[in-house]
This record gives C-alpha cells, structure tokens and sequence, in this order.
C-alpha cells in the first residue's frame, strides 16, 4: 500500500511536469522566479545527489528562451524543471528505505 | 486492590521488558551488516536464475546469457579490439616517470598479477581505493599530471594489470572496521538505489533483467560484472574503465553522474566486487 501510493506521488510529480507547460504564461518577472525556484529545488537534489539530467536540459531551455525574449515559454520550461526536480528530491527521499526491497537475501 | 494493582502493573513492566529483550536482538540481526551472507545469497541468485551457465563463465557477461553471441564472441576474442589498449598499457606501465620511477615502484609485486585485490579498503584514510585511484596517486606521487579516469590511457593500464592477473580469483577483502563495512554497505544501496527520471537501479538492469535485450544489446549479470573491466565497447568505439562504465549507466537513466572517483562509485565497485568473489579476474573486456 505504502508502496502503491509512494509510486502515484511519483507518478503525479512526473504528470505534474508535463501538464505546467500548458498552465504556464508569463512575464520577466514571473520566468525570473519561476527560475529561481527550479534552481533552488534542483540544488537541493544535489544535495541528495540525485539531479536529473532532464531537470538541467530543461532549465537550459527556460535560459534559452528567456535570451530570446519568449518568457511564456521560459517560465513554461522553469515550471517544468521545478517539477522534474521535486520529482528527483522525492525519488531519493523514498529510495532511502525503498532500496531494501530489492536486495537479494 | 493496591496488591492487584501492583501485581498488574509489575506484571506489564516484565511483559514491556520481555518484548524490550527480545524484540531488540531481532532488530539488530535484521540491521546487521553480514557481507559473507550477501555473496552468498548475491551468488545463489545467479546459479539458480542461470542454472546451466558456468560459475566462471558470469564474468563474460552477455556472452554467458546467449549462445550465439558466445560463439561471435569466441571468434572476436581471435583478434580482440582491446589488443592495442592492452599493447599500449604494458609500454606505458614500464616507462619510467621523469624521476627515473616507475608504476612498479607503487604497487605491490611490481603491480604484476594484483587487479583481484583492487579495490580495497585503506584503514589509514578510511575510504576505498581503487586501482584507477591508485594509478593516478601514483602519478601525483611521482610528479606526473593524472590522467582522466574514463578511458584512453587510464584504460590502457588497467587493461595491462588486469591481463597480468587473468584467471586470479577475485579476492577482495573487508577488514574488522566499521568504515569499511559502511563503506561496503554504502555501495550496497548505491547499487539497490533507483534513480534518474527513468527510476532505473544498477539492479533493474543487472539483477531483475540479466539476459533480457534492451534495444539490440543484452543485458549482464552483476555478478562477475567487473571481473571484465576495463572493456572496449563497440557502443563507445573505444574503451572504458569502471568509472565509464558508471558514469554511463547514471546517463543512460537520465540521472546526473557523480564524478569518476567519488565516493559512491568506489564504495559501488567495492560492493560488486567483494559479491563476486571467488570469479576470475578476465579483463580487459570486449562488448558489444
């Protein structure tokens, strides 16, 4: 059971990465925020030693996009990778005792 | 009534501390660190998934999980791909460094036949070194800039220790030091530990699905697994060290690598290689 909703939360973060693009729209501003938190969640997965490389492919876009003046896009892709890193901090958080279970004994 | 109440509550207090007694040691065995058992299990799970492959033969990984692919291989091994990485490894390992020394001076016996050892634990530092490590401090030592620990040249003389020590068991050691068994217990979950955003585990791969094909290659057993490095692989067009082959995998499940030595990756390749114990040292490799 414990398993089952550990892997829907898993499941929901990763629907929740690519359902933002479309819920997403904004000015400088907002992609400068949107930004920021999607480096600090990315950071803190680093700390865990768990980034992913997707995370900091899509933050490369948000940049990427912010440099040619798209910001709707830009704060879509800075959502996406704070998504995709809370999905990375939450993979490793549960994995502290999940890995257990598939141990050879 | 105060003796009733008495008599029930001294009677609780020796049930909490019967249950205190013997729940405790239960918890304890179950958290103990046991690596003897786990090679033990590690290697019963791959004899009895794998019945009709021979013990020796894990070490050649997807060659030993499929026939036609063993006879392709036996033909390959004629004229193998990693003979110039192998060439070059001997002509480095007896160059000497400009101090007049050489990677003889670093290791013990002249650094001939001693792959099966490596790595090991060093009690005075406290951490696992490998024998990509100790190749480098070697270097350091001798005033020589490191080489990187990926492939190239790094290959090419863990190529060359690792044919003077063809056919040696492996032979890794934990000594009575509980670093060295956090150490090895660290590298147990690093392995059992899913990560990347494809939720892969070095496991998945290695012990869930050995022998299965993921797009056109065939998966290899963990055991006996890094009894082959390093390896030429005709994905790389070159070849690779343990610390390639790590970095690699993380990449392939959308996972960021660690850096080549970091501490997970060695205390990893401690792990995988105290659990194969017993199986010969083959490397260098060639892979598809």
């Amino acid at each position: 059971m414990r398993n089952l909703m550990q892997k829907s939360a898993l499941v929901l973060a990763l629907f929740a990465a690519g359902a933002v693009p479309a819920l997403a729209a904004g000015s400088e501003d907002e992609f400068k925020a949107a930004y920021a938190a999607a480096e600090a969640a990315n950071k803190e997965a680093g700390k865990l030693r768990n980034q992913w490389t997707t995370t900091a492919n899509t933050l490369t876009a948000a940049k990427k996009a912010a440099d040619a003046g798209d910001f709707d896009k830009a704060t879509a892709s800075a959502k996406e990778a704070e998504a995709l890193a809370k999905a990375s901090i939450f993979q490793a958080t549960s994995e502290k005792t999940r890995w257990k279970d598939l141990e050879i004994r | 009534m105060k003796l009733r109440s008495a008599i029930f509550l001294a009677s609780a207090a020796i049930a909490l501390a019967a249950l205190t007694l013997t729940g405790a040691p239960l918890l304890a065995a179950d958290d103990k660190i046991d690596p003897v058992a786990d090679a033990k299990a590690f290697q019963k799970f791959f004899r009895d998934k794998f019945p009709k492959v021979k013990f020796e033969d894990f070490v050649n990984g997807p060659y030993s999980m499929n026939e036609d692919l063993y006879r392709q291989w036996q033909d390959k091994e004629q004229f193998p791909p990693y003979e110039f990485s192998l060439e070059m490894g001997k002509e480095m390992f007896s160059k000497p460094f400009k101090n007049g020394k050489t990677y003889a001076d670093c290791f013990p016996n002249g650094g001939i036949g001693i792959r099966q050892n490596y790595p090991y634990f060093d009690e005075k530092e406290g951490k696992v070194i490998t024998l990509e490590l100790a190749l480098n401090r070697c270097r350091e030592a001798n005033g020589e800039p490191p080489f990187s620990y990926v492939k190239d040249e790094m290959a090419a003389l863990t190529a060359y220790m690792a044919f003077t020590s063809r056919g040696k068991p492996m032979d890794i050691k934990i000594p009575n030091d509980p670093r060295a068994l956090a150490a090895y217990e660290n590298g147990k979950e690093y392995f059992y530990t899913r990560r990347g955003q494809l939720n892969f585990s070095c496991a998945t791969c290695h012990v869930q699905s050995p022998g299965e094909r993921i797009r056109a290659e065939i998966l290899a057993p963990a055991l006996g697994i890094v009894n082959a490095m390093p390896i030429y692989r005709s994905e790389w067009s070159g070849m690779g060290t343990t610390s390639r082959r790590f970095t690699t995998c993380n990449s392939q499940i959308r996972a960021v690598p660690l850096g080549p030595q970091d501490d997970e990756y060695r205390n990893v390749e401690y792990y995988l290689s105290y659990v194969s114990n017993g199986l010969p040292i083959s490397g260098p490799g060639a892979r598809p």
